[in-house]
Parts: structure tokens; sequence; C-alpha cells
């Protein structure tokens, strides 16, 4: 990676991508010491509406506009979000979609990853809410920008300790399906 | 060996709350609001762990009283806020400032004017800081742009606070309130705090509280048995109204004088490549990261571009200015609002062509919007 490794995840409010962003940031500068800047932009409403966070990754120094110029890697887990948010990711980057979401796909020079992580979360483990958890599994794994160590530490530093076992489960489905994504 | 020192991913209201507690801080009275909320809520949990109060007003009104109060008792205090909230404040700031009162406010700007865009940045209360209440009014403002800077100069605000008996004003914005990047806790004793100087007055009822001795008289806390009065009419060294007009002018002249005389001391400036910059490039807060960004690359194409930012708005930085403008063919400023700071910039600059870029739509100054006028200058 050269001085800005950045990803934007978006999705709808209350799907947890500012959570998400929080968790690669902290992945990234607290357990792989590297540099991260989270940010994130919101309306007034905490449900519903277009959301997205934004983390930038430097391997030293120091970071200084903290906002996506040229996205490496994107998340949009509803079409809403895809189709605003999809503008910024550079010739070579990465989009994943959630593909029961997404379903009208942005082209461009950009490597579409599609996996259904809403009805995986729903599905094998019960809950929606590990939706962010999973695609921070798949996004490590098909980035290779955190380890899997920093990055399950930082979840698990991040979410209830009654959840740990179901967060744990969530992280390495991300990694195991990107895996198979890559393959394909 | 020390132990090692706390190191956490932070939002900037974070960093705020943890420099404000850092300094000493013991009293935050406030009323929340929007992009500035997480301070208070913060400091509501912290404050009490360590004996010291948070009390949520009535209004902002009410805050800015109570925090000029737990000041007099002797506290170190706080309050945060945003643009309709500041607007409220104004006229027990201005009290603040003429009975030399020390306090530090946060203003987490956002768009504007009235409620305007809460959830967005702006830069649009720079000239409301300086001159938002009536009268000639000493203002410091520190303006940081980074969140472990959020930190530092909200240590450095009430250290000026308090050695300069003035309210000291910590702009930054909702982009850098509410963003997060590592901060490393300082310990005890790594930077500077400053203590309210203590009166040598050996009989409590000879304290005088405007005692013209000094320049800036030791404030004795309430509640320790000294008497004194303290009111926003012009007054003597008891603090007592006075009608007399050598005094007015001499106390209207000394709260002015004690900052302009230590201006030095107050400015605080970082400077980037501006030894040789011929397009030089001002800008504060979450503008100046992106006008690093662009000096950066012009830099790469061979322009002589530089970055002067001020962590010191107010009292302006002019001489710093003036020096690393001195190569300059242009000077750039941009800025979240209409055309404010760069009024000063051209004030300070006479002769010299000083372009504003400006922004209010709620979105941050791309580093691209900068390169393109950077490029039209070289």
């Amino acid at each position: 990676m050269g001085d800005r490794y950045e990803l934007r995840f978006s999705g709808s409010g209350g799907q947890g991508m500012i959570l998400a962003g929080i968790v690669m940031a902290e992945a990234a500068a607290i357990y792989d010491n590297k540099v991260a800047v989270q940010s994130q932009s919101y309306g007034p409403e905490s449900r519903g509406g277009a959301s997205k966070a934004e983390v930038i990754i430097s391997d030293s120094g120091t970071i200084d506009y903290p906002k996506a110029t040229a996205i490496d890697c994107m998340l949009a887990l509803t079409q809403e979000a895809c189709t605003k948010y999809h503008g910024d990711i550079k010739k070579d980057g990465i989009l994943l979609i959630d593909s029961d979401e997404v379903k009208d796909i942005p082209e461009g020079d950009f490597k579409v990853y599609s996996f259904p992580i809403i009805e995986t979360a729903r599905g094998e483990l019960g809950k929606i809410i590990v939706s962010n958890i999973i695609s921070l599994g798949l996004i490590a794994e098909l980035t290779g920008i955190v380890s899997h160590g920093a990055m399950e530490k930082a979840v698990l530093a991040r979410v209830p300790v009654a959840f740990t076992e179901l967060n744990k489960k969530a992280l390495q489905i991300g990694f195991d399906k990107a895996r198979e994504l890559k393959g394909n | 060996m020390a132990a090692e020192r706390v190191k956490k991913l932070m939002q900037g209201n974070e960093a705020c709350a943890e420099g404000a507690l850092y300094a000493g801080c013991e009293f935050y009275a406030g009323y929340p609001i929007t992009p500035s909320t997480e301070i208070g809520e913060i400091l509501s949990y912290k404050l009490p762990l360590i004996g010291g109060k948070f009390i949520q007003m009535e209004d902002e009104i009410g805050g800015m009283a109570a925090t000029i109060g737990g000041s007099l008792a002797g506290k170190k205090s706080l309050t945060a806020t945003s643009g309709p909230g500041l607007s409220l404040k104004q006229e027990c700031i201005g009290f603040a400032a003429m009975a030399e009162v020390p306090c530090v406010i946060i203003n987490v700007m956002r768009g504007g004017p009235s409620t305007g865009y809460p959830t967005g940045p702006s830069q649009s209360d720079i000239m409301a800081t300086k001159w938002g209440t009536h009268g000639d009014t000493p203002v410091i403002a520190v303006t940081p742009s980074y969140v472990p800077e959020i930190f530092t100069e909200t240590v450095r605000a009430f250290n000026l606070a308090e050695k300069y008996r003035t309210p000291v004003f910590v702009l930054f914005d909702e982009i850098i309130g509410h963003m997060r990047e590592v901060v490393t806790i300082p310990h005890p004793g790594e930077l500077e705090v400053i203590d309210r100087a203590k009166t040598d007055v050996e009989n409590k009822e000879d304290y005088l509280p405007y005692d013209n001795r000094f320049e800036i008289p030791p404030l004795a806390p309430f509640g320790e048995g000294y008497r004194y009065h303290v009111t926003g009419l012009n007054h003597d060294e008891d603090g007592f109204p006075t009608n007399d007009s050598k005094k007015i002018d001499a106390g209207n002249r000394k709260i002015l004088a004690k900052i302009e005389n230590n201006k030095e001391d107050i400015w605080s400036c970082e400077e980037v490549d501006t030894e040789d910059a011929e397009v030089l490039v001002f800008a504060f807060g979450s503008s100046a990261r992106s006008a690093s960004f662009a000096v950066r690359e012009a830099r790469k194409q061979g322009i002589k571009a530089g970055l002067l930012r001020p962590l010191t708005i107010w009292p302006f930085p002019d001489e710093p200015l003036r020096k690393a403008a001195s190569k300059a063919k242009v000077v750039i400023v941009p800025e979240l609002n209409l055309g404010q700071t760069v009024l000063e910039v051209e004030r300070t600059l006479p002769g010299v062509k000083v372009e504003g870029l400006h922004r209010v739509d709620g979105e941050p100054i791309t580093p691209a919007e900068i390169l393109e006028v950077i490029d039209k200058y070289k």
C-alpha cells in the first residue's frame, strides 16, 4: 500500500456502518500499528437514510485530508448507498455489495464482489445485526489491509462480552467466504 | 520506567473532554447542541468521578453564566456549544471578558446562520467569535486541525485562560469533532498546565480583584473569605462600578493590552514549506488538512507552494503571516464560510494578491479544489 488506503462503508442508518469504520480504524491503528483516520457523514436521523463511514489507512506519517478521494475498497449494503456513493472508487478498486440488496450494479473499472451478507447473518447466525461484522471479515480478507488477528481483537474490544462467540463466528464467515469469492 | 501511555482511537469531541480533564478542569456547565454534545456527555460521566461537577443548565445562556460562576469559585471551568449557542452566550462572554474571569468555550462549528445545518461542518463563526459581543472585547481563540491537537490545544486554551484571566475559545468543526484518530494521552507533567495565580495579600479584606499593581491581577476564589464585587460595569480596583473617566479609559485599555502585549506568547502557527513559497495557503481547522494535501501535491508538480496553519486565529497572527508571505505572489485562503478570515489576510498584506476559496454546502473544501486555485498561479 502507499500513503493512503481508502475504505468506505455504506448502507442505511442503523446497519452499523459507522461502527464498522471505527473497528476497521482500530484494527489498523491500535492493533496493526498503522495510522488511521475514521470519519462519517449522516443526516439528523439515526435510522434509515444513506449512511457512510470512511477510513483512511497509511503505513506511517500523518494523514491530512480525512475524507476519501480515490477509494480502494467500498462496501454497499443498500442500493441507495451503492448508487449514491460508488463514484469515487478508483481504477482496479474493489466494490463489495450485498447481492440481495444491490441489483443495479454500477459499471466501472473496479472489481465487484457480490455476497448475500444480510441473508447470511440472518440465516446462519440468526442476527442481522452482525451484517457489519461479516462485512469486516470479508473486507479484511479481500483487501489484506489489516491482519485477521488485528481485526478480531478490534471487533471483540468493541462488542459486549456476551456476544463474543457470535461476533467471532460472523468474522470467520467473512474471512472464509472472501477466500471463496477470490477463488472464483 | 514510566507506565505506557494510554493510546486510544478517539473522536475529536472525546479528545476535547480528555484535554479539559488533563488541564485540571473541574467544572462544566452547558446545554447540549449538535455537533458538540459528546463533550458534555463525556464530562457528565467523568467529572463526578474526580470530584468535579457537571451541570446541564436550562439553556445556553445559563450554561455560560454558570461557567463564569464556577470559575469565580476557583475551579477551571468549561462550556461547549455550537453556532446558535454561541449567539446566545455572547452577552455572558462579554461579561467574562470585562470582569476578567478565566473560562474556556468550545465551539464545534456547524453551518449557519441561525440553526443552519447541525450535522455539517462550517468555519463561519470566526468573526462572531471576535466581534459577537459588543464593545472592544479581548479575544483569544485557538484552532486545532487534528484530533490529537484538539487534546493539546484544549490544554493550551485552559493555560491561556488562567494566565491572562480571560475567556478563551477553542474553535473546530463538525468534521474534526466527530472524526476519530489515535490520541496518546500524555502522562501528568508531560504537558505544561498553568494554574491560576494566587494572591499574596495577607489580610483577605485587603484583596483587590483588579489590583493595578499587576498587568493581570491574581483572581482569588469566592468562598475562601475574600470579599469583592464582580460586575460588567466599568469598575475600580475593588470591582465596584466607577464613573471616573480616567479609570474607565484605563480599564478598557487594560483588558485589550494584556492580550496585545503578549501576542507572541499566545500565537502558535505551523509552517510547511513557507521559506520560498510563492503561492502561500493560509488555512486553519479542517480546511488546513485539505490545504496540507494540496500543497504537497503542488510541490510534487514543482510549484513553490507553502502552508501557514495558524493554531491561534485570535489575536490574528499578522506578524507570522507577513513573514511567511514575504516571497508570496498570492495568498490563498480556503475557509468554510463566504469570506471572513480572508478579510484579515487582506488587511495584513496590503498590495499582495489574496484569493479566498469558500464553501458553505456542508461539505469540506477538497484538496483538488485548492490545487485548482494553486495551479492558476504556477
